[in-house]
């Protein structure tokens, strides 16, 4: 802190001093670079958040969005009292909840021992094919489930019957949907989300290790009570903005794999919204069924977000 | 668990695990150009059996492909530039500590990341703009993701000093000059991943275009391989239709299809070496920023 301030320092002050008007006005250039980004947000999600509003209405495109008729609640009663509520909310729950409590361990395992390896060149082999899948399009992945599970030409039938079995019609049967579409799931994204881990690993103090082989503890040991409770925040976190998606992931593949024989199983909220909505045209409706799933992943994020700063854990905000 | 078997037990699962990524795909592969007959028979598993390369040659010469995989390069492309460029323009601004507003900026970001208009809403606003069956509904509904500027905006905060933009500002270089000649070349890569996440997520994205596009001369060609691959439609534009028997047109259907899942694969295959480097700097971004 030197008085023979340097003439950057000046600048300093004199910034202070300016009114908050004068300072806008000075970065007007930076406002210009938001331009883009910001009409983007107002027209592709605000305006959409605003267009929300049919659920309550009877949309019809020329009143459009606030001045359709006002129903209020009907569309939800609607949704609420059909058949196919239970049935979609059976699935759409069992589905992903079983798809995070399956799936989300996966890359927290490989990352913790893919971080063991003591050969580089093995390492960085083996990350390179775990992360591969996540370049390939959900369409390639489940037109590749269509093959490879065909009942007839399918290389796993093949497999079935070289080992004796009988051969199973995969993507005819409810019971295998889920199997299916949650092994996929881990064959697909497994490796990205490890890499998020291993750079999470990275991050822990080379010197505990250090310390705790000179203590003895085995590689077993170190990652228990080293690796495990380092990444810990990490995993806290997007163990959270996974609960918030529980209502929403991976719709597109879902309706990628979904035959007419297994929708018992297959047809979740999402689907059923673009069914009725974009299919059908009955906008409002679905809208309606859209907002309901929305409200419920919103409400678990911010409960389990709680839950996490309660127990004094790291949450999002 | 002593070191060793540690060691035999991680080292197994990997293989496995390894095997289970590779299999598939190379069964892909060898399947493309075998006899179906002999896939249909079992008899292909590790090479490939009666080799023909007919599928090849009708993917080749479909039109309705072709015109697939050359809009799919169109909308990459376009798409890429678009999102490129307003992530890193709005990145940088948000970046800035001394721009007043920030915080309410970044808020109505972020705000979009947990509360959505839905489907339906968002359908109606492209269909009202007039975009339905146009490049831009393709390229612009999904155009900004905030993760994405959040990692860009970490970047810029944490490699773009701000006494070299104090010096610059004194040698009389306003905001614009000092983002585009001093910003962006520091921050090649950033701007190298963030244009590989975004060729691999357009050239991949199929569900923009089944709900905005209506035309099938501007199906990209994902949608294509959707309609091929899972709703079994033999691509009739290929010719003789009406010729084939049924058995001829299931077989070269199903060459068709193990065909398209490896054309459609290549572009990105021959990215994922440079990718390897960046993207895992860019999780690494994410994470700490996390």
């Amino acid at each position: 802190m030197s008085r023979l301030a340097v003439p950057t320092r000046r600048s300093t002050p004199r910034l202070r001093g300016r009114s908050l008007n004068r300072r806008a006005i000075s970065s007007w250039q930076l406002y210009v670079l938001l331009i883009p980004a910001v009409a983007y947000i107002a027209v592709f999600k605000y305006w959409p958040m605003y267009g929300a509003q049919i659920a309550f209405r009877d949309y019809n495109p020329s009143d459009g969005f606030a001045g359709s008729p006002w129903v209020g609640l009907e569309h939800f009663e609607r949704f609420v009292e059909s058949f196919q509520f239970e049935r979609l909310m059976v699935n759409t729950l069992s589905l992903n909840a079983l798809g995070l409590l399956i799936a989300f361990p996966v890359p927290i395992i490989l990352a913790l021992i893919v971080n063991q390896l003591q050969s580089e060149r093995f390492k960085k082999f083996t990350q390179s094919v775990l992360y591969a899948p996540s370049f390939i399009s959900v369409v390639v992945v489940a037109g590749m489930i269509h093959l490879l599970f065909s009942p007839r030409a399918g290389v796993v039938n093949h497999a079935i019957e070289a080992f004796g079995g009988d051969p199973v019609f995969f993507m005819g049967a409810p019971e295998w949907f889920r199997p299916l579409y949650i092994g996929s799931d881990i064959w697909q994204n497994a490796g990205f989300s490890m890499i998020i881990y291993l750079a999470a690993l990275t991050a822990i103090d080379p010197a505990l290790h250090e310390a705790a082989r000179v203590d003895g503890a085995n590689k077993w040991q170190r990652i228990r009570h080293i690796d495990i409770p380092g990444i810990m925040p990490v995993v806290t976190i997007l163990f959270i903005l996974a609960i918030g998606n529980l209502f929403n992931l991976g719709f597109e593949k879902v309706l990628l794999m979904q035959t007419d024989l297994n929708l018992p199983t297959s047809e979740v909220i999402q689907t059923y919204v673009y069914k009725a909505g974009l299919q059908q045209a009955q906008f409002s409706y679905s809208a309606a069924i859209g907002l309901f799933n929305s409200a419920i992943n919103l409400t678990l994020l911010l409960t389990f977000n709680w839950v996490a700063r309660r127990a004094n854990q790291s949450s999002l905000w | 668990m002593a070191d060793p078997a540690f060691n035999a037990v991680s080292i197994g699962l990997l293989v496995l695990a390894i095997a289970a990524i590779i299999y598939p795909l190379y069964f892909i592969v060898i399947a493309s150009i075998s006899e179906p007959a002999e896939i249909l028979n079992g008899n292909v598993w590790l090479i490939p059996q009666s080799i023909t390369f007919e599928g090849y040659a009708r993917i080749f010469s479909d039109p309705a492909i072709m015109r697939g995989f050359a809009n799919s390069v169109a909308y990459t492309v376009v798409g890429t530039f678009v999102s490129v460029t307003a992530i890193l323009f709005a990145a940088y601004a948000l970046s800035r500590r001394d721009m007043l507003g920030r915080t309410f900026f970044m808020l109505l970001f972020i705000i979009t990341m947990f509360v959505d208009g839905g489907l339906i809403a968002r359908y109606l606003v492209v269909r009202d703009l007039g975009m339905l069956d146009t490049v831009w509904a393709v390229v612009l509904p999904g155009a900004i993701g905030v993760w994405n500027l959040i990692i860009a905006r970490a970047f810029f905060e944490n490699n773009v000093p701000s006494e070299l933009r104090e010096a610059a500002q004194l040698d009389g270089a306003h905001d614009f000059r000092f983002f585009f000649s001093i910003v962006l070349p520091l921050s090649k890569p950033l701007i190298f991943l963030m244009i590989m996440i975004h060729l691999v997520g357009n050239w991949n994205a199929f569900f923009d275009a089944l709900i905005f596009l209506d035309n099938e001369d501007m199906y990209p060609l994902q949608l294509v391989l959707r309609n091929v691959l899972i709703q079994s439609e033999v691509s009739g534009a290929g010719g003789s239709g009406a010729m084939d028997s049924y058995a001829a047109a299931q077989r070269i259907g199903e060459l068709i299809k193990y065909g398209m899942i490896v054309i459609s694969s290549i572009p990105l295959l021959i990215l994922l070496p440079f990718m390897q480097k960046h993207f895992t700097k860019g999780a690494l971004l994410g994470a700490v920023k996390s």
